[in-house]
């Protein structure tokens, strides 16, 4: 491992314990611990797994003048960073984590990412946001030009952001941090541990029930250690990490979307805001909305291959009659599944749930047909 | 048996070699879950593609470490890729090839050989 690449505060306890370590997003980070990818996979539906996702872009976003009126400075933060986003911050509940998309002036999608509404009367003004690990130095640039003037961003990607994912994750982590058994899905709040306020976050990239951890170094490396202590976790490297958000249906940026790729296209229509989009108030709302009207020319689907190899990212995807109609974006072995699942895009008339495809794999045609996302279906716990 | 620097390990017998990965190639491939196999008769040269070996993450080469003919593959990899992990050098081997030089396999090495290579990586 070179010494170019940046270290998580967990990088040292990874190696510590036989982690293969590659380059990600410039960071070294975990592929694969010592039970391999196959197993670290099975573990986290099974019971539940521990990632270091310390390589994102955790950030606060904060007024700079605050009137104390919670309502209104929630607004007036929201409208900060609204106008770069697909989603609406402003109705978010204190406590309330929505999904979004940074969005290109064309509406093309840059980034996605997490944005959460303080639970706290005393943190009205502010936005927690975590956007991933390969775009945040674009994410944060565009983000603090938005706000010149108005708000300050705080990076916090110097701390320690652990996933515990899996069916045991919420008694795990509520025997750590107790308050965290009342959260649902995609809430938040700030939970001290050993003396530090860490921001614990019902929420994750696996399709199970689980939490993401932000703590301060010396407080994070405690929690990690800890985790790992207990029998009903194990590490979990980004080979799983990817293997469990595909079968999840989750999409993976630079990958599944990309700048050239619209919301609706992505199938993540949901994530655009249709009161803002009506007043033209997200970019590239025409297009947006142009192809919410059916002027759609592709739209992101899942794959079940049904024969052959896994098709892998740039696999061409051919009609009945052989012609290739689209690419692969992210594909690989579904463990859950036993069996080769992929995304990709392909024409709309063509993405119908069990339209007969085929995937190109070294030069071969291999059945595979359309599949409703997500692949293994999603356990997130909506009420306590 | 003898090795190359690629790990795939070649066991001669009269002019039949059987080819397959090394325990250490298992280890790095990680859990296999599909090997797509070459069809009997292709002809290889030293240093084609044979087969393909994947992983939950990815997909690998094996290379033909001599050229010959392939006269047999191992069909019981179709539904049980996972014997490449658990017995890469026995039930994990891959294809048998009718060799073009049976002689050409002296130049590989030998298993101490082959163990003090890994040594080095």
């Amino acid at each position: 491992m070179t010494d170019a690449l940046k270290r998580t505060v967990l990088s040292a306890a990874h190696e510590a314990v036989g982690a293969r370590m590659v380059e990600f997003a410039g960071y070294a980070m975990p592929v694969q611990y010592r039970d391999g990818v196959l197993k670290e996979h099975l573990w986290t539906r099974a019971r539940a797994g521990a990632f270091d996702v310390s390589h994102m872009g955790p950030a606060f976003l904060r007024l700079n003048e605050r009137s104390g009126d919670g309502d209104g400075d929630h607004r007036s933060i929201a409208a900060v960073i609204e106008p770069l986003i697909s989603g609406d911050v402003a109705s978010l509940k204190p406590g309330q984590i929505r999904y979004t998309l940074l969005l290109g002036e064309d509406g093309g999608i840059l980034d996605d990412l997490m944005i959460a509404r303080p639970l706290r009367e005393s943190g009205q003004g502010m936005l927690y946001i975590v956007v991933n690990a390969g775009t945040k130095e674009a994410d944060f640039a565009l983000i603090e030009a938005a706000a010149t003037g108005k708000a300050t961003l705080a990076r916090a990607d110097d701390r320690a952001l652990i996933a515990v994912q899996g069916p045991d994750a919420a008694a795990v982590v509520s025997d750590i941090f107790p308050e965290a058994a009342e959260l649902v899905f995609m809430s938040h709040r700030r939970i001290d541990h050993v003396g530090e306020s860490c921001v614990v976050a019902r929420s994750g990239y696996t399709g199970e029930d689980g939490y993401e951890i932000l703590a301060r170094a010396p407080a994070g490396v405690e929690l990690w250690d800890r985790l790992l202590k207990d029998e009903r976790v194990k590490p979990i490297g980004l080979g799983a990490r990817d293997s469990l958000r595909l079968e999840a249906g989750l999409p993976l940026n630079g990958h599944d979307i990309d700048p050239t790729v619209s919301p609706i296209e992505a199938g993540l229509g949901f994530a655009v805001a249709k009161p803002r989009l009506k007043a033209g108030a997200v970019r590239g709302a025409a297009r947006i909305a142009r192809e919410l009207g059916g002027a759609l020319a592709r739209r992101r689907v899942g794959l079940r291959v049904r024969e052959g190899a896994p098709a892998r990212e740039g696999a061409e995807i051919a009609d009945p009659s052989g012609a290739v109609i689209g690419r692969v974006t992210s594909g690989g072995y579904a463990p859950s599944l036993s069996a080769p699942i992929a995304m990709g895009y392909v024409p709309p008339e063509l993405a119908a749930a069990g339209s007969p495809l085929s995937v190109i794999v070294r030069g071969k045609a291999q059945a595979a047909e359309v599949a409703t996302m997500p692949f293994v279906p999603h356990r997130y716990v909506r009420a306590v | 048996m003898r090795f190359t620097k690629d790990h795939e390990w070649i066991e001669v017998d009269g002019d039949v070699a059987t080819i397959g990965v090394t325990a250490y190639a298992a280890e790095q491939l990680g859990d296999v879950v599909f090997v797509e196999l070459p069809e009997v008769g292709k002809a290889v040269k030293t240093g084609d593609g044979l087969a393909v070996v994947e992983s939950v993450k990815a997909a690998s080469d094996v290379y033909a470490p001599v050229a010959g003919e392939v006269v047999a593959v191992n069909g019981a990899l179709a539904d049980e890729p996972e014997t490449v992990n658990a017995e890469p050098e026995a039930a994990g081997w891959f294809a048998r090839l009718k060799l073009a030089d049976p002689t050409a396999v002296e130049g590989l090495m030998d298993r101490p050989a082959y163990e003090a290579f890994l040594q080095t990586l």
